[in-house]
């Protein structure tokens, strides 16, 4: 398919893993942020093709993992109410709350729905004008124009019986924080592409500055990562730490104008908790106050729900490249894609769930 | 879960005012909301996340950047010192 499979050419490959040790004199921590970045490495064996200088830790850039587990517990509340129909993308489903997920909801009799898309909703809520359609509108800046629409098209169209519950992060406040942490050993990240292919970069440029920290956006196939992390190694490698643009076929520095603009009339920046790792101050959105009518936490009354995370797990640690999976005693015994324990083994993007589907046996024995 | 693909734009209308295309990615075909990429034309490759085109997939630079990394591949291989092998045909 154009446009995917020249970047994945083997040739290419190895030929920027030669250039890459080249270019490599000491050691380096960098961290890819996006949960889809983390899956392609782990998957095309990226990891395992670098010099040992070159570590990559894995960023806490995969919605599913961070949404709280009250948040999951909420929209579990909601999709259990007689009249409603809960709508998600397929990943949240399979994501266990503190007493079962949405496909136990699902064979209990709940009416759950699996969207591809927040419109797709919409269309379900113009057909079932007697249920109440509420769509789990998680992701990051790359989702948040798709779920701004649905709610600004609702009301366009005088839809009364849908909702959104928003559980929206973002991605530089959680970089900033990694970058806080007494403990960080990240020395340059690859940013994520399809979050700036909406927001552009600009707002990396004061993080690279204030940091003395490289950034160099990034796409998500074997030969984009790759490139990605050669053009991080060059920059820590000559002093320098700006805003770089690997992923020029598709981002630009100002991003998408008209979805930015969307998002700023439906929602707001606000603190949200990250599964894991904890609140983050002004690190997420809400819809603003003349959207409430369709803020499904409001609607359904559901944001007293509060849960506990069991205490073995170290996805917190995991999110902030403190730890690898496999330093978790959880891992791969009580703690399997199937039984998920914590954040990063909930997706398939989550880091320990690569691990364990793409490494499973090799790490087992770790 | 930030996936987004590329395909290219093969129709376009209009769904309640809102603008949509018609888009192949590799013989599957999806719609996808124009709203964000109004300026989008027939032909255009768009990278598509959750039915919404959300940027212009830029041919140029495309290219441009292939261009460079294919350049890359030759110059290591004069690097490694020895000439690729030919080919040896098979009796």
């Amino acid at each position: 398919m154009k446009y995917l499979d020249e970047y994945r050419d083997q040739r290419l490959a190895a030929a920027l893993v030669d250039e890459i040790r080249r270019t490599v004199t000491r050691p380096w921590t960098l961290m890819e942020v996006c949960g889809g970045q983390t899956h392609s490495i782990v998957k095309y064996g990226l990891d395992e093709l670098l010099p040992a200088a070159v570590e990559l830790v894995h960023g806490p850039g995969c919605p599913v993992c961070v949404t709280p587990l009250e948040m999951i517990d909420r929209a579990h509340a909601i999709a259990r109410r007689p009249g409603v129909m809960f709508c998600s993308f397929g990943d949240m489903l399979r994501v266990p709350g503190s007493n079962g997920d949405l496909f136990q909801i699902k064979a209990e009799g709940g009416d759950v729905r699996i969207v591809y898309s927040p419109l797709d909703s919409l269309k379900l809520a113009r057909a079932h004008p007697d249920k109440q359609v509420v769509f789990f509108g998680i992701g990051f800046e790359t989702t948040a124009p798709a779920n701004a629409m649905s709610v600004w098209q609702a009301r366009a169209q005088g839809l009364a019986n849908f909702s959104l519950l928003v559980s929206h992060v973002l991605v530089p406040p959680a970089m900033t924080a990694i970058l806080d942490s007494p403990s960080n050993r990240v020395r340059g990240f690859l940013g994520p592409g399809h979050v700036c292919a909406v927001m552009g970069w600009s707002e990396y440029e004061p993080l690279a500055a204030d940091h003395r920290v490289p950034i160099v956006i990034t796409g998500f196939e074997p030969i984009d990562l790759l490139e990605g992390i050669l053009m991080t190694v060059r920059q820590l490698e000559q002093g320098r730490a700006t805003v770089e643009n690997q992923y020029v076929r598709a981002v630009t520095r100002d991003g998408n104008l008209e979805a930015r603009k969307m998002i700023g009339r439906v929602f707001e920046v606000c603190d949200r908790a990250w599964r894991g790792i904890g609140v983050i101050p002004q690190s997420g959105y809400r819809l603003r106050d003349e959207f409430r009518a369709y803020d499904a936490e409001r609607v359904f009354d559901v944001a007293g729900v509060q849960s506990q995370e069991p205490a073995i797990c170290i996805s917190g640690q995991i999110l902030q490249g403190h730890k690898k999976p496999h330093d978790c005693p959880a891992f791969g015994a009580q703690c399997t894609p199937l039984t998920p324990l914590g954040a990063t083994m909930v997706s398939a993007e989550g880091a320990c769930a690569a691990y364990y589907n793409y490494r499973g046996a090799g790490l087992l024995a770790h | 879960m930030c996936l987004a693909i590329p395909g290219k734009i093969v129709a376009l209308h209009e769904a309640l005012g809102v603008k949509m295309a018609k888009v192949d990615f590799g013989g599957v075909f999806r719609e996808a909301c124009l709203e964000y990429l109004p300026e989008a034309v027939l032909g255009d490759y768009v990278m598509v996340h959750v039915g919404f085109a959300i940027s212009r997939v830029d041919e140029e630079e495309a290219a441009r950047t292939y261009q460079v990394l294919r350049e890359m591949d030759q110059l290591a291989e004069l690097d490694a010192g020895e000439p690729p092998e030919e080919p040896h045909e098979v009796p």
